[in-house]
């Protein structure tokens, strides 16, 4: 299955845990696309980094545009305002750590 | 390499440092220009100070007036005013007498909506006039991401007819942000893709993000210029004999 990675970048005031990250992530997945679409994307978080607030996301090649609408949808995190950037995309870890990381 | 435009960032005027921040931010998310709502009586010394942030980060100011008015006639003369003092007019559109005004008067830019999907009035006559016009179609992508549940998807059902509608009459589209603070800042990609659930292609999402807002812009800009005479029409030199050398 060919996949794609994200490099995210997280903005916000308040330190963001790895569980809730992935929570407000699938939430986000859940709310836009409901379950149907959710099994689609395949969605993982492969990589986080709390104090450098950057992540690294996998999910399906086709899921890409769905993912990507899911993150931009994120406003908040237990109430508090939250904004995630994807700032680079690519096929492999390898060459997303070269370019954006 | 696409030159993102973000025709609509929304600070408070009165913070510079809220206005620099999401500035600031624009740009590392990838925009090199920016349009900022003014109010009408800006004076020209918060312009000026806007476009000094502006060329300090790197990024290009568009003046942008928001006309946001009761009756066609208030806006007819809110046009004859303002026109000539903003690089971009939008008239915000909440009643339907007013957004056929707009929608046919050559001077409106930008024809914007409420996000309330029961106040946005873009149908196929308003197409038909805005594609006669030369208006576009604005969409602000910050109601997109703040409401939930039933409003938010009667937005997007409502955006998809409004796409439909734009298409079909070749309306130009332009996707901004409407942000009021930096949280609600996207990348173009991330805004491409979000247009996308409301049947906007990604690539005509790209397009709706650079190419569509900088032909506004750099249309405006000729037709303010000092040499300005007419569509097609400008002085290029002065003088007695100016076919002579």
């Amino acid at each position: 299955m060919r996949r794609r990675y994200l490099a995210l970048k997280i903005v916000g005031e308040q330190f963001i845990g790895k569980e809730d990250l992935i929570g407000v992530l699938w939430d986000a997945v859940l709310r836009l696309f409901g379950e149907y679409g959710a099994s689609r994307v395949n969605l993982s978080l492969v990589e986080y980094e709390a104090e450098g607030n950057y992540a690294i996301l996998r999910c399906s090649h086709g899921a890409l545009d769905m993912v990507r609408a899911s993150i931009a949808s994120v406003t908040e995190i237990k109430g508090k305002p939250i904004a995630i950037n994807v700032i680079g995309v690519s096929g492999t870890l390898k060459s997303l750590r070269k370019k954006f990381l | 390499m696409k030159r993102f435009v973000d025709l609509h960032l929304r600070p408070m005027i009165s913070d510079p440092n809220q206005v620099k921040n999401m500035i600031t931010k624009s740009y590392e998310l990838g925009y090199r220009l920016v349009g900022i709502s003014l109010p009408p009586d800006a004076p020209g010394h918060t312009i000026r100070q806007l476009q000094q942030i502006c060329s300090e980060v790197g990024t290009d100011l568009v003046t942008r007036v928001d006309l946001a008015l009761r009756t066609s006639k208030e806006l007819l003369g809110e046009l004859r005013r303002l026109r000539r003092r903003f690089e971009v007019v939008s008239a915000l559109c909440a009643s339907k007498s007013v957004a056929r005004q707009a929608a046919k008067d050559r001077r409106v830019d930008l024809l914007s909506f409420p996000a309330d999907p029961r106040r946005r009035f873009f149908d196929p006559a308003e197409g038909e006039l805005a594609s006669k016009a030369l208006a576009s179609l604005e969409i602000d992508m910050a109601p997109l991401l703040s409401l939930r549940g039933g409003l938010r998807v009667r937005l997007f059902s409502r955006l998809r007819r409004e796409v439909e509608v734009a298409n079909k009459f070749k309306v130009p589209i332009v996707l901004s942000s409407g942000a009021t603070k930096e949280y609600f800042l996207r990348t173009p990609h991330d805004y491409a893709a979000l247009a996308s659930l409301f049947d906007l292609p990604p690539s005509l999402g790209l397009r709706a993000l650079s190419d569509n807002p900088l032909a506004i812009v750099e249309r405006n800009r000729g037709k303010l210029s000092p040499g300005y005479v007419a569509p097609g029409i400008r002085v290029i030199k002065e003088g007695k004999d100016c076919l002579g050398e």
